[in-house]
């Protein structure tokens, strides 16, 4: 059980984040995947969340393209992460609009900046699901 | 009595306040205030008679406080539910409740936005969320652009498809002396337009204007006493499905497939009964979805089913006489103007696109991105 007094599900999420890990989270109450991180699993309520460390690997489930004005176009997309869980994130390394559903991706970590914290991305592994 | 009642509350006034741009300085609650002494000037009702108040608005925190300071009336019951754009379908289940209860007898609902005059982000500034602002999803659009191209991916929907959502919209606001947009559009003119988030271009979503609407809810009783023929609410049903995209389970399926049934369950209807259907059109995905899951066409067939001009002016089905939030106004959170449009429809008043012995109408609210998804089906004295 998380001590919210001493932590949070955010913070410990963007320790792991830090080592270089894609940290989420396990109800042992009733067996099921939980992503964004939380305090309490969702259905069960329970406090019984255990952390675990994804392998990195997903298959793109959607996926846009945006157009900020004066910027080179972003890749937004949904990855569906091998081990259950769905997510936000990026795919890079690949021109935006070659971003296809159904595309393997693997995680890293985006070291972000000065006002940006570290996060998730993910870069094509080649072969299509 | 269990429950809400088929026709146990009615539309009795409805109105727009001025749409589109508004002069700097006016506040939303300028635009409600106006709103509603149209929608109360419209059925002979005063402010003096109003004991129900229902407010949702992104500028406006406290929106039930707001409205009832400005018009200094002291409401008996009250309700600030905030979900989005069908907040005030929402609204129209509560005050039907309230009413049903004795706790009011004459609610009022009400919007203002001006978001065109202050700007969108000003209007509706984002919430912080570490596990997806990082990746700068220009939202709400990108949420729906991500559902369009999923969509696109299952089902073989095109972007020429989308685009016909957007002329037939159009086409409808040609026919509407109110509707912002005043100029014919072309499925070539939607799919060149400038790229906001693929598959959408800036056709393919949604006015940023000025508005605000709101409409008056009483009993039968008192209904039959007013200015004009009532209204009445024929079922109404209410769903939440996430409040982050991230968290939709299946990108091609929104909870109107779960509001949908609710409502046609209490009206005692089914979707073929209904003469005109005013769909939240945020986007040109979200009339697809909507056809799809309140039971008009199977589920992945509905770009083909707006294909074709088949949604426009003389097509198979009646859907966004108004133009929609495309064409018509969307003034931020749009909803409260889809009942409106239904609402005038079952009354007769719609003038050059008066659907023909418009009896029943539904109005679908989407808020959110995809998130909440009420409808209430509307129907005239035949249908009680």
């Amino acid at each position: 059980m998380i001590d919210l007094t001493k932590e949070s599900p955010l913070g410990v999420y963007s320790q792991y984040l830090k080592n270089g890990q894609l940290a989420y989270q396990f109800c042992t109450d009733d067996n099921s995947v939980c992503f964004y991180p939380r305090a309490f699993a969702p259905s069960t309520g329970s406090p019984n969340l255990e952390w675990r460390v994804s392998k990195g690997l997903g298959t793109v489930y959607t996926t846009t393209v945006v157009h900020y004005k004066g910027e080179a176009p972003l890749n937004v997309a949904m990855i569906d992460v091998d081990e259950g869980f769905r997510m936000m994130s990026r795919v890079e390394d690949i021109d935006p609009m070659a971003v296809k559903i159904g595309m393997r991706v693997q995680f890293k970590v985006h070291p972000g900046n000065e006002k940006q914290a570290p996060y998730p991305i993910f870069t094509p592994i080649g072969d299509i699901k | 009595m269990s429950g809400l009642v088929k026709g146990s509350v009615a539309v009795v006034g409805a109105a727009e306040s001025d749409l589109g741009q508004v002069a700097s300085g006016n506040s939303p609650l300028d635009l409600m205030a106006q709103a509603t002494i149209r929608a109360l000037d419209d059925c002979g009702l005063t402010l003096k008679d109003v004991d129900g108040l229902f407010v949702a608005a992104t500028q406006v925190r406290m929106g039930p406080m707001a409205l009832a300071e400005y018009l200094r009336i002291k409401p008996k019951y009250f309700d600030g539910t905030i979900i989005g754009g069908s907040s005030f379908m929402s609204h129209v289940a509560h005050a039907q409740a309230a009413i049903q209860l004795g706790l009011c007898e004459v609610a009022v609902i009400a919007y203002g936005s001006t978001q065109r005059s202050v700007s969108r982000a000003a209007a509706s500034p984002r919430e912080f969320n570490p596990y997806e602002s990082p990746y700068r999803p220009i939202l709400p659009i990108s949420a729906y652009a991500m559902a369009a191209a999923r969509h696109m991916h299952q089902y073989g929907t095109t972007r020429e498809q989308l685009a016909e959502v957007a002329v037939a919209a159009r086409k409808w606001a040609l026919l509407n002396p109110k509707a912002w947009e005043k100029e014919p559009l072309t499925i070539e003119q939607v799919l060149n337009a400038r790229m906001v988030s693929y598959p959408f271009t800036v056709r393919d979503c949604c006015l940023v204007v000025d508005g605000g609407g709101a409409i008056v809810l009483t009993t039968p009783a008192r209904a039959k006493s007013l200015k004009k023929k009532p209204v009445y609410v024929l079922g109404v049903g209410e769903s939440l499905s996430h409040a982050n995209i991230s968290s939709l389970p299946d990108f091609t399926v929104s909870a109107a497939s779960e509001s949908g049934p609710i409502a046609f369950k209490r009206a005692g209807l089914k979707p073929n009964e209904v003469n005109m259907l005013s769909l939240y059109d945020a986007f040109t995905i979200t009339p697809i979805l909507f056809l799809e899951d309140l039971g008009y066409c199977p589920k992945g067939e509905g770009g083909r089913f707006v294909a074709d001009g088949a949604i426009a002016p003389g097509g198979k089905l009646a859907v966004n006489t108004s133009g929609g939030g495309l064409s018509y106004c969307h003034p931020g959170m749009y909803g409260l103007l889809v009942m409106i449009e239904a609402i005038r429809q079952v009354r007769g008043e719609c003038g050059a696109r008066q659907v023909p012995q418009c009896d029943i109408a539904l109005a679908h609210g989407n808020g959110g991105v995809l998130s909440s998804q009420c409808t209430v089906i509307f129907g005239s004295e035949n249908t009680i």
